[in-house]
């Protein structure tokens, strides 16, 4: 899953936390303590970019110099930017940033929000775990996934399409087959 | 008196013959060749609902299904301003004239995140009424939907108006990429009325628990 990206630049290595919409200090929080930024150091990357969305809980800045470098934000227009410049990317449930990191080839970790009410979205991220599209993981287990991670163990995502739909449709309402 | 009850016999007699035969015939194929344009209204969800219909219409024949109606919920800024850009790019692309037919509404929710259990009841209706008036003003031949809850008033609108027969709408549901092995409940209530005409699912556990729905893959 590299990118020509990693190539050019090969010095950084960012990895790039995302929560959507959402508040999700669990995960920022997890992302702040030292156990997590050394083990992610240790594994060669060097950057650390949280975007926090709606929570609360504003983790440390870090300049780096010898341990990972750590930025933050709240919302941005351009999440596509930092997600194609990322070399893990590790997300909320959201059906929205999985697709989306997904399609742009990114080893990614799904982080479930465990204090969601209606929290149907685990089954998408089980599924595609399943499927070794994704890691999948808790706030708690997050440090061991990082820890024992492969990831050129994950099959690449192949984007589906609509044509199935389309054609039932069609065919429902008697137009013609094309094609 | 003896007349009364026979009419009122009578009319609830053909009531339910009606009902019966909307029930018989919703799911099964129109029949006939079709050639002419069907007009389409679009629900769209929010989010990544939105993203789900953007790519089912990228793949749609556009000169079959027009005029288009985009209907949103009026708190989300985000999904009519995404078709709009979907549609606008059709005319340049294509240089499409269909796609300046296309239409954008907004419609009231019945209820919002953390909306108190009383006042919902009249928003409830206010939502039912408005979602009637445009009904009334669109009547769509086709309804494309993916959820969530913005399309049940609709729906269950486009249903009456089959039994009514001031028109016969077809219904088609796509359940979220999202819902691996349960429905959403707005998928659940289209499901179990049989108000879809066909029911899609991306994911083939659901279509194993669901079988009168049909399988076709994931759409993202």
């Amino acid at each position: 899953m590299g990118d020509a990206m990693d190539c050019i630049d090969s010095k950084k290595k960012m990895v790039f936390v995302t929560v959507g919409t959402t508040c999700f200090d669990a995960l920022v929080k997890t992302m702040d303590t030292e156990v997590v930024k050394e083990e992610l150091f240790r594994r060669g990357y060097t950057h650390l970019l949280i975007q926090m969305g709606r929570g609360s809980y504003v983790p440390t800045k870090s300049g780096g110099n010898g341990s990972l470098a750590v930025d933050y934000f709240t919302f941005s227009s351009s999440i596509a930017d930092h997600l194609r410049s990322a070399s893990l990317v590790i997300s909320h449930a959201g059906s929205g940033s999985i697709f989306e990191t997904l399609r742009l080839g990114k080893p990614l970790i799904v982080v479930v929000n465990e204090d969601l009410m209606d929290n149907h979205q685990t089954e998408l991220a089980e599924e595609l775990a399943n499927r070794k599209h994704l890691y999948y993981a808790h706030p708690q287990t997050l440090n061991q996934i990082i820890k024992d991670m492969n990831l050129d163990s994950l099959v690449p995502y192949h984007s589906g399409d609509a044509t199935p739909v389309a054609k039932l449709v069609n065919r429902f309402l008697g137009f013609p087959d094309d094609c | 008196m003896s007349l009364v009850v026979v009419i009122s016999l009578l009319t609830i007699g053909v009531v339910l013959i009606r009902v019966i035969y909307v029930i018989c015939q919703s799911g099964k194929s129109l029949k006939g060749k079709r050639s002419e344009p069907v007009s389409t209204l679009i629900v769209l969800g929010s989010g990544g609902h939105t993203a789900e219909m953007l790519n089912l219409l990228a793949v749609l024949q556009k000169e079959r299904f027009y005029p288009r109606y985009y209907i949103a919920a009026a708190t989300d800024n985000m999904s009519l301003q995404k078709a709009r850009s979907f549609e606008s790019s059709l005319v340049n692309e294509t240089r499409h004239k269909v796609a300046e037919t296309s239409q954008f509404m907004q419609i009231y929710r019945s209820r919002e995140v953390g909306q108190s259990y009383i006042t919902s009841i009249w928003t409830t209706l206010l939502a039912m009424v408005h979602a009637l008036w445009l009904m009334i003003k669109i009547r769509p031949e086709v309804i494309l939907c993916n959820g969530p809850g913005t399309c049940i008033p609709l729906c269950v609108i486009a249903y009456l108006f089959k039994i009514i027969g001031i028109r016969w709408s077809s219904i088609f549901y796509v359940e979220s990429i999202a819902r691996v092995q349960r429905l959403s409940l707005s998928g659940l209530i289209l499901y179990k009325l049989n108000i879809s005409d066909q029911f899609f699912v991306q994911w083939p556990q659901l279509q194993k628990k669901y079988p009168r729905a049909h399988y076709v893959g994931c759409l993202m």
